[in-house]
């Protein structure tokens, strides 16, 4: 999706240290030379184009609560219906196809380990298939805040 | 009378400035808000007040302590990359010796095109893998150049490895640890 100079300039500014003020679109409005409410009119459109999935903040995963990586190998006929099937249990916040025998790959969040481990075994239990339950023991960068390159983008 | 809330769920949320000065409950409902976002208002601190029986500076105060803390690592736009045009998205997975695998990871971690990185258990026999590394990429052309690069630069050529692209995203959303699904 093309984006004009000003929703680039939006999303270079402001990935991280969006304004903890009391009008903030309106700090961020005088840096970028436009009005306020335009600023908040450019944020709601790109979150409906589904280019934003949100304003806010990124918890730190370790500290925020319980999470899992996790993947299953669903025959390759049942792959909507397996994928449906995890996006229905509780907790579920990315869900992804992948290239392999593994093909549907999960992060599993929950307020604490036990409620995360009753949830896996309930999910396993519903989808009758063997789940890799991967933990992270050590993340060495974990952060999807990166420079966007515009020129690199169809 | 006071009714103290069941800690499990509070697991995590700082107290503001010392115990009864801010409803405990009041943060554990701005948390539960934040991580659906905030909201597209003139004044969203003040929205999210309202949502939450807390004040606008005590959600202001209570923002930053939690950047402060380390518990937010980062506030801003969330942006969804498929959706701007990075469509190769490589997960790379490598079966690297237990003695090496902190220091390799630190080091491809520093690979610029890299966006997350980590170490995981194995699951022998049928997951080897012990490393993580994820490339964003625009197309699949280029994410195997990357590749290319890294594994020279790192001397990984003996190295089990295995690139599992996506072919779809079924759920991206953020991480919701204390809201209700």
């Amino acid at each position: 999706m093309r984006l004009d100079n000003t929703d680039r300039q939006l999303i270079n500014l402001y990935q991280r240290e969006l304004p903890v003020c009391e009008r903030p679109y309106e700090e961020m409005s005088r840096k970028l030379g436009i009005a306020e409410g335009e600023v908040i009119e450019r944020l709601q459109s790109l979150q409906d184009s589904q280019v934003l999935s949100r304003v806010g903040p990124v918890f730190e995963h370790s500290r925020a609560g319980a999470s899992l990586l996790a993947a299953v190998a669903a025959p390759e006929e049942q792959m909507d219906l397996v994928a449906a099937r995890i996006n229905r249990a509780p907790g579920v916040n990315h869900n992804y196809a992948r290239e392999h025998t593994y093909n549907l790959w999960f992060v599993m969040t929950a307020p604490d380990e036990d409620t995360l481990e009753e949830r896996l075994d309930d999910l396993e239990h519903k989808l009758r298939l063997p789940m890799l339950r991967l933990p992270m023991v050590e993340g060495y960068h974990i952060d999807l805040g990166f420079d966007i390159d515009w020129e690199a983008l169809p | 009378m006071t009714v103290s809330p069941s800690t499990d769920y509070l697991a995590g949320i700082p107290d503001i400035a010392g115990p009864g000065s801010v409803s405990a409950w009041g943060l554990l409902r701005l948390r539960r808000q934040l991580e659906l976002g905030i909201p597209l208002t003139q004044r969203p601190y003040q929205a999210l007040a309202e949502m939450t029986g807390l004040s606008e500076q005590e959600v202001m105060a209570a923002i930053r302590q939690w950047q402060a803390q380390g518990l937010i690592k980062r506030f801003g736009l969330v942006v969804r990359h498929r959706t701007l045009g990075y469509t190769a998205n490589a997960m790379v997975v490598w079966d690297i010796p237990d003695d090496q695998v902190q220091n390799l990871g630190r080091s491809l971690a520093r690979a610029p095109f890299i966006t997350l990185c980590y170490q995981r258990p194995r699951r022998q026999p049928d997951w080897p893998y012990n490393l993580f590394c994820m490339i964003h990429g625009v197309d699949r052309k280029l994410v195997f150049s990357q590749l290319t690069t890294l594994i020279t630069d790192h001397s990984l050529e003996q190295v089990p490895h295995a690139v599992l692209f996506s072919t779809r995203a079924y759920r991206q959303r953020g991480g919701r640890y204390v809201s209700h699904d």
